[in-house]
């Protein structure tokens, strides 16, 4: 995925990726920040790039919004920990969530050096307002992420929060196939991804 | 046997307590279930028969295909191919949990704990919601805790 | 053996149902998490692992410094330690237990706790922590069973044993070393994230164990007739000075390279913890506390006068437990968590239901060492042991 985040500085404050993501995957709003649920939120430079971020940076980057979400590592250290393999990567390179099979143990939350994953310390249902009945909800106990929206690419449709940009800012496709349009943009553009350093392979581009 | 008055007075009472169930339900039959079919559809994914026998192994195999192994097309006895999809196919022509799922599930008290997550029919409405501030309230006062 | 267990003086019954009832409280509190979910704990988001992951380590290793008094009677053949051996595996069999309870009360979907079993993972950590803790738990139930089982007839523990014993040591190594390597794994974590995590937990084990067992066993002998010597408590007061000189050496070299190197990530934790962090200082008081009273303890256990002060050792013992209980059952699993890993702050404290759902495990692992400790007791006493 390569997220233009010079798009997005254009829109601000538009969150159409958020709502549509939050919305098609029942997550709910809770309004206690401790017991939050996100699957996709935006953050400050220095908190999506804590290791780039520094004192002289040009005010442009300093106010931009970035929206963050689960990187779907090539080397996933939430899988690693996992106890249940309850999440897992796909061939394809989707990091997924087994939402039968997780006993809530936290691992995954602790290995994620990103902050992507929630855990369910309530019912969530009381804080869905809209529910889309064609997604299950999830339950108490449970640790959630961003699915890529496997649900859609398999029925040939794009990520949620890419059909509902419309200034085209996100862009997904294989990165395993050089001649994709994905490839393409990242050779044309200078990216970022975050925390590099720590070998995980994340597979979210920043163009800045 | 040392302090026989005690002891087999005390398995009495224990057989008689553990057997509780038995003697309050004695002689009353529960009615057998009736669970309401879809009346526009005749053949659900395989037989009837099947059906009420291996509805939940072929549930918990459609659930390791679909999240596990990303195949989301049941292909059944008779070729014809089917969405695997509790919450959206099964659904489709059982329009009612309650009529239909749970009548046997009571019957039988089993418990299975599919709609804590899966959305009944019956539910698509959403549940009694607590009060929370709209979504564009809650970003802006998103970073309290924050610091630079 | 255990009918010694069903009889004993109103004290004894008083201790025992004293104990149920805490556990009660806690297991009421327990049902009422059961219902609404973790989020009557004080865990977040941003502190997903609290105060049960925290007594989950501590008591870990509690239980591996049993060994301290295993390793020296059975490999080295050091007599003094006869009496005492029973009572450290017995320890280690209660404290295994309040570790896989506390496991147990921090899962979300407490019943799918077999799913561990049902797709084992080798490469999670956890799934090695399983296995080495449920083979410990077993490993001293054969051991201290055993051994009891041969004073109570009056004969030596059987041969067969023997390989058990002799792998219980090096088991009780492992034990806290994969219980230190589930944080010293994740990338990201920087406070956790150092190869001395291991051999520190090792350290403060074998310091924080052993003065517990010698409270515990300063308390048998004010009730009871036992009394495992005097040269047995000095020699396990060393272990204990030189365990916590180690510990605090260990944490020295952590601040060396921290502050030495001056790399920011590693260094965050450890502000937030002994300085606040942006006035986030909810820890401060305790960790400061935690090392003033280790300091205290090391200084007054190296000076032989104050060490072999036998009226003073169980005070010094409960500075060593204290200190280390604070380190890392409240500074050590909180502080991986602060700053999150987007370098936002949130705070951590345990909540009431929390703290009393921990307290009833506690009270359920020491109703489990009265039970085991009245035991060896009363067969010592038969045998005219004591």
């Amino acid at each position: 995925m390569v997220i233009d985040t010079r798009v997005c500085k254009k829109h601000e404050p538009c969150e159409e990726c958020i709502k549509a993501c939050h919305h098609v995957h029942n997550v709910p709003l809770i309004p206690n920040k401790k017991h939050e649920i996100k699957w996709i939120w935006k953050e400050e430079f220095e908190h999506a790039f804590p290791d780039t971020a520094h004192e002289y940076l040009d005010e442009y980057l300093h106010e931009r919004e970035f929206i963050v979400l689960c990187n779907h590592c090539e080397h996933p250290p939430c899988v690693r920990v996992c106890p249940t393999q309850a999440t897992f990567k796909r061939e394809d390179g989707i990091v997924m969530m087994d939402m039968h099979r997780c006993i809530g143990c936290r691992f995954c939350m602790a290995a994620c050096p990103y902050g992507s994953r929630s855990f369910n310390w309530e019912d969530p249902r009381p804080y869905i307002k809209n529910p889309n009945p064609r997604y299950p909800t999830r339950m108490k106990g449970v640790v959630e992420k961003c699915t890529f929206c496997t649900e859609r690419l398999a029925e040939g449709k794009l990520p949620a929060c890419v059909e509902a940009c419309k200034h085209g800012a996100i862009m997904v496709g294989d990165l395993a196939d050089p001649h994709s349009e994905i490839n393409k943009v990242l050779r044309e553009h200078f990216t970022l991804r975050r925390k590099v350093h720590l070998g995980t392979g994340p597979s979210v581009f920043y163009i800045i | 046997m040392h302090d026989a008055g005690k002891v087999i007075p005390g398995i009495i009472a224990f057989v008689l307590f553990v057997t509780v169930p038995f003697w309050t339900n004695f002689g009353k039959a529960a009615p057998k279930p009736q669970p309401e079919l879809p009346k526009e559809y005749k053949k659900c994914v395989e037989s009837k028969e099947f059906m009420r026998r291996e509805h939940m192994k072929l549930l918990r195999k459609w659930r390791f295909d679909v999240v596990r192994n990303n195949m989301r097309v049941y292909i059944n006895s008779e070729g014809r191919l089917i969405n695997m999809s509790l919450q959206n196919e099964c659904m489709r022509c059982h329009t009612s949990k309650k009529k239909f799922c749970d009548v046997c599930h009571d019957y039988v008290a089993a418990h299975p704990y599919c709609w804590n997550c899966h959305i009944p029919p019956e539910e698509k409405k959403g549940w009694a919601t607590k009060e929370v501030k709209s979504l564009t309230e809650e970003a802006s006062s998103k970073q309290p805790a924050s610091h630079h | 053996m255990l009918e010694k267990a069903l009889v004993g003086s109103k004290k004894y019954w008083a201790l025992v149902f004293f104990l149920a009832a805490v556990f009660l409280v806690g297991f009421f509190f327990f049902l009422k998490q059961l219902k609404y979910g973790l989020g009557i704990t004080g865990m977040s988001r941003d502190v997903s692992w609290g105060f049960y992951v925290a007594q989950f380590t501590y008591l870990v290793g509690v239980a591996a410094s049993a060994v301290m008094v295993v390793l020296p009677y059975y490999l080295h053949n050091y007599k003094d330690y006869g009496k005492l051996t029973i009572f450290g595996e017995f320890l280690a069999i209660g404290a295994v237990t309040m570790c896989l309870l506390f496991i147990v009360v921090d899962i979300g979907q407490t019943h799918r706790l077999f799913n561990v079993l049902l797709h084992p993972t080798p490469h999670s950590m956890l799934f090695y922590d399983m296995i080495v803790l449920n083979g410990y738990l077993l490993l001293n139930l054969i051991c201290g069973w055993t051994a009891l089982h041969a004073v109570y007839k009056g004969t030596k523990y059987p041969d067969w044993v023997k390989p058990f014993i002799y792998l219980s040591i090096p088991w009780a190594f492992s034990i806290h070393t994969v219980t230190a390597f589930l944080y010293a794994g994740l990338p990201g974590r920087h406070f956790w994230l150092t190869a001395v995590m291991a051999p520190r937990f090792l350290a403060s084990a074998f310091c924080s164990g052993p003065a517990l067992l010698l409270i515990l066993i300063y308390i048998v002998k004010a009730f009871t007739r036992f009394d495992p010597g005097e040269k047995a408590i000095r020699a396990l007061a060393k272990t204990i000075t030189y365990a916590l000189l180690a510990n605090l050496f260990l944490f020295g070299c952590e601040l060396f390279t921290a502050f030495y190197s001056g790399i920011p990530s590693h260094q965050i934790s450890l502000k937030y913890l002994f300085a606040g962090l942006y006035g986030h200082m909810k820890l401060v008081p305790w960790m400061w506390a935690s090392y003033a009273l280790m300091l205290t303890a090391a200084i007054l256990l190296v000076i032989p006068q104050t060490r072999n002060n036998l009226g003073l050792l169980p005070f010094l013992c409960l500075l060593v437990v204290i200190g280390t209980w604070i380190d890392k059952g409240m500074g050590l699993i909180v502080g991986g968590f602060v700053p999150n890993p987007l370098e936002h702050i949130t705070e951590y404290m345990p909540t009431f239901p929390e703290v009393m759902i921990s307290i009833g495990i506690y009270a359920a692992g020491f109703l489990i060492i009265t039970v085991l400790y009245k035991m060896a007791i009363s067969v010592m006493e038969s045998r005219g042991l004591i």
